[in-house]
Formats: C-alpha cells, sequence, structure tokens
C-alpha cells in the first residue's frame, strides 16, 4: 500500500539539482491544443475505502478530490487559502467560525449546508464507525466522548450550527494552524442521501459517493477495475479542462507504467523503481519529480544510556554520507535530508541540523570516540520495505568512518519493530518514516518528539520543546507559530533525537496525450489543471 | 462408475475440510498485526483497532481462540456466506467478480497449450531426431528455463510497448484479443512440458507391438497413429494437463500482476500482502474444490481413454 504523500512545487532547485528533469514546474511536455471534450485516465490503487473520514492513503483520496471541493486548499507558499468556505476565522484559536461560500449543491441537487460538515464530521469522530481518519477530529472540543466501546456521545459538543452557511468549531485546546489542517480528505461534507438515519452512513454510498465537487460519479466503483467520474456542471467554483476522468485500478506500477510508455493510460503517480533509471529515455520530459511530505528518518533509542549523549548521536549523524546513499542505492529517486521537517510546509528551512549533517568522517570519529559511543551498533528495520540495502549502506559507512561494529537486523514487519520498540527491547538504531497528515511543521514536531507525542518511540523528552510547541498550538497568527515550531526545531538539532537521512520524491509522469500534470500538496494530480491534447 | 464418483465426491468433502483447517491455522498462525498492514507505517488510532479488533474476532488467539474462529467460519461458509475482507468487501462479490476472467484466462491458456504443445509433440514424436524435433527441444528447454517472472515482462515490453502488436495491459473487463498475450505467457510454461510430455509417449508407443501389429495388418499411417497411438499416449498428457488446469485456474498472480487483470491470482497477492486472512481463506477454500473436481474430471477420463481402466 502505498502511504500518503504530499508534494510541493516551490522545491524548483530542488528538482534542478536532480539533473534528471529540469522541469519542476508541471508538466508542458505535451504541446497541441487542449480539448475540453476529453477524458483523462489516472492510474491509482484498489481505494480502501471512498468516505472522506475513512479515507486516508492517496488512491482513495485521489477519487475523492475529483468528487469533492475542500473548504481550503494550498497556494505555492503552501499556505492555506479557501476555496469551499467563504472565510475560516477566529479570535483565539479556539473558537473557529466557518463560512461557507453559497451555490454549491451535491451532485443530487442538495444545497451544501453546515449541516452536512456537521453530520459529516460527528460521523467521522464517532469511534463505533470505525473511521480511519478519525484522529484528524481529535482536537475538536468533545471528541472523547465519543471514543470507547460505548460513547457517552454521538456528536461532537465543538460543532454548532449559526445559520445554513455558518457553523462554529470550538477546540479543547487552542489550535493555531486549525485552518491548514481542513484542506485534508476527512474535512468534506457529506450530503444527506448519504444517511440513511442519523449518523448511519447509507448501505451503497461508498459505490458511488455523492459529493459536492467539479466531477461527479458515471456509474459506481467497480472494484478492482476503474472508476469514472464526469465533469459536473453546476459545479460553481473553479470548472476542469477536461471532461471526465477514468481512474484506472493497477495493483503493480510496472504494468501502469507499460501502458504509459504506449499511450493506454495517461498519468502514472508512482514510477516504479526499477523503471526510474531508464523513466528519464523513455519518457524525455513527460517525466516528472516534485518533493513529497515524507521524511526517513534513523531513530535513536534515547533511553538507552549508551546513546544517551547527544554527541555520540550527532557524530553517527557525521559519519553518514546521505548524497552518497540517495545517489548510488535510491538512484536520486529521493533527497538528502538536514532539517526535521519537509520542504513542502510553510516554516521549512535548509540544513537546521547544522555541522551534524555534513559528511566528515575524520571529525565524526574524533567526536565518537571522546563521547564515549558504544564499539557496536545494532540496526534495525523492516524486512518487508525494501530497507535492507540502505540499512546495509549505512552500517558499512558507519564500519568504516566511526571503526565500530555495525549489524542489520530485519524484523519481518514494521509493526514487529514497533512492538519490540514500544517494550522498550534494546534494538538499537531504528529506522522510521513520516508523512505528514496536513502541511504543518507542526505535524512534523508534536507526535514525534513531544514527551506524549503518539509517535514518540525514542523516548525523548525536552520539556523546554514541549512549552515551545504548546506556545506555537496558541500563537496569534499562523507567522507567529511557525516562529515557535522553528526554535523548537533548532532545539531538535541540538539534541539529534533521530538522524533526518532523506525526503521522498514524487517520481511521476504521462503520456503524450495530456499536458499540465502537476502533483499536489496531498500526492494527488491536480484535476483542475491537468489538459487533454487534442 | 457412478459408486465411484459418489465415493470420490465423499472423499472430497473431507479434504474440503481438512485443508480448510490448514489454510486457516497457516494464516492464523502466520498472522502477525493485521491491522498494520492494512495501515502500511502509518499509526493505527486505539478506536480503529477496536472496531477492527471487534469485528473480525482478532482479539482471539490461542488454541481456544483459533478454533473459536475456525468454526465462527465454518458456520458462515456453510451457510454460503464467505465472509468480509479486511477492508470490508464481501468475498464473495470479489471472487464473482475475479473468477470470469480467471477462467478466460485459463482457458486460453490451456488452449494454446493443446493446440501447439499436443500437436507439436505428437509431430516431434512420429518424426525422431528429425529438425523439427531438435529444434522444439531446444526451445522448449528454452521456455521451460526462463521463469514467468522474466518472460511476462518480456514479453509484455516487446510485444506490447515496443512493436504495440498486443495491448501492454488487459484491464477488468478484457476483449479477447487483450487477453490473448497473457494467456501465451501463461500457457507457454504447460505448452513446453505437454509438449515433451506427448513427444516421449508418442515416440515409446509408436514402437509397441500392437502398433507393429498395426502395420502389419496393412492399416494406413493416419490411422495407427490417429487412433491407436494418440489414445494410448494421451493418458500421462491428460493427468498433466488436469492437475495444469487446477493450476491455472488458481490464477497466475505473476501473469495478472503483470498484464493488470484482476482475477483470482491478483486478489491472492493482495490478500497475503495485506495480511488479509478472510480473503486468503476465502480464496483457497474455492481453489481447493477446483483442484478436487478437476482431479475427479481426471480420473472419470482415464476410463474413457483407456477401457481396461475400470472404476468399482
Amino acid at each position: 500500500m502505498r502511504v500518503r504523500r504530499l508534494a510541493a512545487w516551490t522545491a524548483l532547485p530542488l528538482a534542478v539539482t536532480l539533473g534528471l528533469v529540469a522541469c519542476g514546474s508541471g508538466g508542458d511536455g505535451g504541446s497541441g491544443e487542449s480539448d475540453p471534450n476529453a477524458a483523462v485516465r489516472i492510474e491509482i490503487a484498489e481505494p480502501q475505502h471512498l468516505v472522506p473520514t475513512n479515507t486516508n492513503e492517496t488512491s482513495g483520496s485521489q477519487v475523492l478530490s475529483a468528487l469533492f471541493s475542500p473548504l481550503v486548499d494550498y497556494d505555492e507558499a503552501n499556505k492555506p487559502y479557501e476555496v469551499a468556505a467563504e472565510s475560516v476565522t477566529s479570535s483565539d484559536n479556539k473558537v473557529w467560525t466557518v463560512k461557507l461560500k453559497d451555490g454549491y449543491t451535491f451532485h443530487n441537487g442538495e444545497k451544501v449546508t453546515a449541516e452536512n460538515y456537521i453530520d459529516a464530521w460527528n460521523y467521522g469522530a464517532y469511534a463505533p464507525n470505525g473511521q480511519n481518519s478519525s484522529y484528524f477530529f481529535e482536537k475538536v472540543a468533545g471528541y472523547d466522548d465519543l471514543q470507547g466501546e460505548q460513547p457517552k456521545a454521538k456528536t461532537l459538543t465543538g460543532l454548532k450550527k449559526v445559520d445554513d452557511l455558518t457553523f462554529t468549531v470550538t477546540l479543547s485546546q487552542p489550535y493555531s494552524e486549525f485552518r491548514t489542517m481542513l484542506g485534508y480528505t476527512a474535512f468534506y461534507p457529506l450530503p444527506k442521501a448519504a444517511f440513511s438515519a442519523p449518523g448511519v452512513l447509507a448501505e451503497g454510498y461508498e459505490q458511488a459517493p455523492i459529493g459536492q465537487g467539479p466531477f461527479r460519479m458515471k456509474g459506481s466503483w467497480q472494484h478492482d477495475a476503474k472508476v469514472e467520474v464526469e465533469k459536473y456542471d453546476a459545479f460553481p467554483g473553479q470548472q476542469p479542462k477536461v471532461a471526465g476522468v477514468e481512474f484506472r485500478i493497477y495493483q503493480q506500477p510496472t504494468a501502469a507504467y507499460a501502458d504509459v510508455l504506449s499511450d493506454n493510460l495517461d498519468v502514472i503517480k508512482t514510477i516504479p523503481t526499477e523503471n526510474l533509471s531508464t523513466a528519464g529515455t523513455d519518457l524525455g520530459d513527460r517525466f516528472l519529480q516534485s518533493s513529497a511530505s515524507s521524511l526517513q528518518v534513523l531513530a535513536i533509542p534515547t533511553f538507552q544510556k549508551e546513546f544517551s549523549n547527544p554527541e555520540v548521536r550527532k557524530a553517527i549523524s557525521m559519519a553518514i554520507d546521505r548524497d552518497e546513499i540517495t545517489r548510488s542505492i535510491f538512484k536520486d529517486s529521493q533527497q538528502p535530508a538536514r532539517s526535521f521537517v519537509s520542504p513542502v510546509v510553510a516554516g521549512y528551512r535548509e540544513n537546521t541540523v547544522g555541522a551534524a549533517g555534513e559528511f566528515d568522517p575524520a571529525k565524526a570519529k574524533a567526536m565518537y570516540e571522546a563521547a564515549g559511543g558504544p564499539k557496536k551498533i545494532e540496526m534495525s528495520y523492516n524486512g518487508d520495505g525494501g530497507h535492507k540495502d540502505w540499512i546495509d549502506a549505512t552500517c558499512n559507512q558507519l564500519k568504516a568512518n566511526l571503526g565500530v561494529e555495525c549489524v542489520g537486523t530485519a524484523e519481518p514487519k514494521f509493526a514487529d519493530l514497533l512492538t519490540k520498540v514500544k517494550a522498550k527491547q534494546p534494538v538499537g538504531l531504528f529506522r522510521m518514516g513520516w508523512v505528514m497528515d496536513y502541511p504543518s511543521m507542526e505535524n512534523y514536531l508534536g507526535p514525534l518528539y513531544s514527551t506524549n507525542g503518539s509517535s514518540n518511540y525514542y523516548g525523548y523528552s525536552n520539556p523546554e520543546f514541549d512549552k515551545l510547541l504548546a506556545e506555537g498550538a496558541k500563537a496569534p497568527n499562523e507567522e507567529e507559530a511557525v516562529k515557535k515550531y522553528q526554535a523548537a526545531e533548532d532545539l531538535l538539532a541540538e539534541d539529534m533525537p533521530v538522524i533526518p537521512l532523506r525526503y521522498g520524491q514524487n517520481n511521476f509522469g504521462h503520456s503524450t496525450k495530456v499536458k499540465n500534470v502537476e502533483m499536489d500538496l496531498f500526492d494527488r494530480i491536480d484535476l483542475l489543471k491537468i489538459e487533454a491534447v487534442k | 462408475m457412478l459408486r465411484f464418483i459418489l465415493r470420490r465426491l465423499l472423499q472430497m468433502v473431507l479434504a474440503f475440510f481438512g485443508t480448510t483447517l490448514i489454510v486457516y491455522a497457516l494464516m492464523f498462525a502466520g498472522q502477525g498485526d493485521p491491522i498494520q498492514a492494512l495501515a502500511g507505517e502509518r499509526p493505527v488510532t486505539a478506536a480503529q483497532r477496536a472496531y477492527l479488533t471487534e469485528k473480525y474476532h482478532l482479539d482471539a488467539t490461542g488454541v481456544g481462540g483459533f478454533f473459536y474462529r475456525y468454526f465462527d467460519y465454518l458456520k458462515n461458509l456453510l451457510q454460503g456466506d464467505l465472509g468480509q475482507s479486511l477492508t470490508g468487501r464481501q468475498i464473495g462479490d470479489i471472487l464473482a467478480a475475479a473468477w470470469p476472467v480467471t477462467v478466460k484466462l485459463a482457458l486460453i491458456a490451456m488452449a494454446v497449450t493443446i493446440v501447439i504443445g499436443v500437436t507439436a509433440g505428437v509431430i516431434a514424436g512420429i518424426r525422431r531426431g528429425s529438425i523439427f524435433d531438435n529444434a522444439t527441444l531446444v526451445l522448449t528447454l528454452l521456455v521451460l528455463g526462463i521463469p514467468t517472472i522474466v518472460l511476462a515482462p518480456l514479453a509484455q515490453y516487446l510485444l506490447g510497448v515496443k512493436w504495440q502488436l498486443f495491448p501492454p495491459t488487459a484491464g477488468a473487463n478484457p476483449d479477447l484479443y487483450a487477453l490473448l498475450l497473457p494467456g501465451i505467457v501463461l500457457g507457454s510454461l504447460s505448452l513446453a512440458t505437454a509438449l515433451r510430455l506427448t513427444r516421449t509417449s508418442v515416440a515409446e508407443n509408436l514402437r509397441a507391438d500392437y502398433v507393429r501389429t498395426a502395420r502389419s495388418k496393412g492399416l494406413v499411417k493416419r490411422r495407427i497413429v490417429g487412433v491407436h497411438v494418440l489414445r494410448n499416449s494421451l493418458i500421462p498428457v491428460i493427468t498433466f494437463l488436469g492437475v495444469e488446469m487446477g493450476n491455472l485456474m488458481s490464477g497466475a498472480i505473476i501473469t495478472e500482476g503483470v498484464f493488470n487483470i484482476p482475477g483470482i491470482g491478483f486478489n491472492l497477492f493482495r490478500g497475503i500482502r495485506t495480511e488479509d486472512g478472510p480473503l486468503v481463506v476465502g480464496i483457497v477454500s474455492v481453489l481447493v474444490v477446483v483442484y478436487l473436481v478437476s482431479n475427479l474430471v481426471v480420473d472419470v477420463l482415464y476410463a474413457v481413454l483407456d477401457p481396461r481402466i475400470r472404476y468399482e
């Protein structure tokens, strides 16, 4: 399964340094006139679900992005701006007022009202519904009462309708970047027709979801085959430039790649690794790359005595030649990382780890020995994710540069690795990946490094860091928040609880029959920009 | 004959329960954390975990838990309910959608095997030592030596992408032409085996006493080969083809993946990868039936081909 990843088109310098493609601002490879009456064909995997609050993988969210229009979207600088919402405002970061634009209708003719949002979000947050994205609502007041096997309440106390086009969202804690969150799939509205009774999703809604977006379903979801959508003429927002989209389902990206090469498919979202070395020649300027939100790190169990000294951790980081590994092992399909947040979020700064990110074997060894680092290092990874090569390469670098013994240990699945890590068994260093839920620095910091963070597996705890994050959440505006988060990131650079290694990258391509192919922040093809070529 | 078939059918019931038990046990034992597997590397929320655990009784572990879940599964199975996959789809629906395309593909592969493999085998057997015989020997060795995982992408690249003779992938509702290439790829391995088997068998039977007798009686060659030799030579081939039919029906994980055909193999692969126990057990249970039936058909065919074989 592919996890959600986000991309940014502002990362032009990165794409250029790659030297593989010179195209960072979208596919203008196709020439010729645009054909508004043609449909385009885009590769996806079989979606797990097509209910907004239950969809958190790229394939499902790609389809939903056609059927729904988000409250906010993100501009070139990855800052949110309103789309289906007229305004999203708050004076205290705690009570947010969402005003909707007038004129939006669902594909069955229903007018979009505030209730549609409230109903959908209540459904998503209610634990017995088992929605994958329910945690997106955890910041809303009353969320805890909807959890457990027998929840105390069925609706979030934080959601209140003001009038037909206005509702307020009260958060349990002030959070300055709530507006930024609203661009994700989980926050789409659901029509009345989606429910058979209040709070009960109608049987079969998922097979042909009714949304309020630029496209509507054409027929129903044909499992393992395709999902077809066509332009919805009554859509009041920006109209797409194609008549429809066929999302064709592939199990293996190699098959999709063969289809793109022979113009049987228009867009492949992930070019398989084995084809990356030839993609430049196969597709020419139709091979595109963009930064993605994922971040690969080597996590350090800071609770273990031998790794408790930050100098040891920095020395290990300095002994790793990131550029060499991304080049020789990943064939430049990923980018070396030297910061704790991804370039796709506002507030990202290059090279925040500073000197620890520079490859300097001599200095690393001196530092390592002075700090009394362990003679033997173990690196754990999950054996099913294709990580062996780079783990082994990293191990060899540590052996050569630090003069230590190093072994890579494979656990069958990532879940097995997590079980051991949670039980604080000595697994040594271990690999971890992170994909963001919403484009905010906070999402790269809070869950991973705050003392009670949901994915803080390395026992890192820094009261100063926690304090800065709390201040960021209460900051009066997004700019102030970013400043606090950047200060928090600087603390991480001093402590190095994890070693940032690589950023993910979208490697995608298209046929000769389309142009203006761009990947948006959530690893989805931008359906409002893509055009068919006559 | 009828008694034989009845007895075999009864044995099949036992075999069916035995195999489902084994498959279920294997899936149960090998299962790590299917909820995490479904979510990939994303953390799973407690609410989501609790929901799925309760829905699929994932908390029932150990020997007691195993039998509880197995009998629960059997009870539903006997009512014709194969259960739900971990993504909430009816396994019955998945199978109903996947089966027709797999059967189509299997039939094409089978036709290719029989038409080309058996015919070429007979010719090679008659003209033992000729250029044709040696050429097929080399070709079949080559095909047997190349695994499908190489052959399928190679055929797709050369015939589909480079020369554009065939569509590179077949998709969900393919026409016959789109299925031809995957069918040939899938059938090529059994084609090679069938060819070797037929050739050996025909060559051997040509030297048999009854052929010499027939020849000395002055029968025409066409009748000797067509009726006497072929009928006797086909028994080992039929055995092979019967088992092969089961193999082909069970879906070709590699071929279906390469050519993007959402058949049985495609779904089985997905089920295994995402540790979707119910889906894997559901598919395998049906496959067991396919194998049992195709074996029965082979046994019955023996009697048709060779009257000396009788079943009591």
